[in-house]
């Protein structure tokens, strides 16, 4: 009874972000509707974490099993895999470092002017 | 012969068998770049080509599973929720990190696909690339782009993160375990967080935050599409 307890609040908040989804007048993601929906339930305490805890260990720790027919479907994409592998592979490399670069340099300016402001903290 | 691998049960335990098989591979190998996902992803669309089997018969079983993803996605915010401590004490660094790095990561994607004169469904796949997978997807598919090519892409760029992660740690001389996590996590989402993990405590737990706050600064900056 608790396991499905647990899968009716989470199909719930994902059926209403459908809903909010099909209202809102821009593009915005269900899935990430959804996300937001469930933090503003535990922040405002109308959910508790043992409310949904079991249920969201269990979809998070195998969260990479899901993928696995959004990947499969690439069967479909082999052409253009095939054709796109080298400017994808030299995307990949050059935007995680720039990625990581601007991160981390952003970090480490705002830690440093925080610091300058407040020099006792 | 054909209707016994269009029930749904083949769909899903061939994706549990290669999956089994993934996660096998990688604690025999230790290797990052062996990720479970990946391997069942090749090995699946081995075993349907090698047997002719239809797409359409897998994705019987294959979108049964799919299902699972939102509510996944939304559990996020319960990984979050258990860090709001270090997130309330860390707050405007994460949140600095974490818009520079999105935006870093969106511009320069769109920059080098331009270059590469790649097409407007490929560059729409490409942009989310560096977030996690079910926000990644979202963002594909709301702009035009391919949800399995940018499946791919997000998975090679987790794994290219966990494995440069400690090289660029010392290239940029990091000393503060804040920047380090957030670094990676926004860089490479889940797959470097599990690298972090490994670096640190904080570092893992800046690195989970990020999945969550890049995923939503991202989707928030693809409006503007």
């Amino acid at each position: 009874m608790k396991i499905i307890k647990q899968i009716g609040i989470i199909m719930t908040i994902c059926w209403i972000s459908l809903v909010i989804e099909h209202v809102l007048p821009f593009a915005f993601p269900a899935s990430v509707i959804g996300m937001i929906l469930l933090l503003l339930c535990l922040l405002t305490g109308i959910l508790k974490l043992h409310h949904i805890r079991e249920k969201s260990d269990f979809l998070l720790s195998n969260m990479a099993f899901f993928f696995i027919p959004a990947g499969v479907s690439l069967i479909n994409y082999l052409d253009i895999l095939k054709d796109n592998l080298l400017p994808i592979l030299v995307i990949c490399v050059v935007s995680t470092v720039l990625t990581f670069a601007a991160a981390a340099l952003s970090i480490r300016l705002t830690v440093f002017l925080m610091n300058r402001r407040n020099p006792h903290e | 012969m054909s209707e016994l691998f269009t029930s749904p049960f083949f769909g899903i335990s061939l994706s549990i068998l290669t999956f089994m098989v993934g996660v096998k591979l990688q604690k025999k190998t230790g290797l990052t770049a062996c990720n479970p996902l990946l391997i069942a992803i090749i090995l699946t669309i081995a075993v349907l080509l090698i047997f002719k089997i239809p797409y359409e018969s897998y994705n019987v079983g294959g979108s049964i599973i799919n299902m699972f993803l939102a509510p996944a996605t939304a559990c996020l915010a319960v990984s979050i929720y258990t860090k709001l401590d270090i997130l309330k004490k860390n707050w405007l660094p994460i949140v600095v990190g974490c818009t520079a790095g999105s935006l870093t990561s969106m511009t320069s994607i769109y920059l080098l696909c331009r270059l590469f004169r790649l097409d407007e469904s490929m560059t729409a796949s490409l942009i989310p690339k560096s977030v996690t997978t079910p926000i990644a997807i979202s963002v594909s598919e709301a702009n035009g782009g391919i949800p399995p090519v940018t499946v791919v892409a997000v998975l090679i760029t987790g794994i290219l993160g966990s494995i440069l992660a400690p090289l660029l740690i010392r290239m940029f001389r990091i000393k503060n375990p804040v920047e380090a996590g957030i670094a990676i996590g926004s860089c490479s989402h889940a797959v470097g967080t599990s690298k972090a993990i490994e670096i640190g405590e904080v570092e893992g737990a800046m690195s989970g935050l990020a999945i969550g706050v890049c995923g939503i600064m991202t989707v928030i900056f693809s409006l503007f599409l």
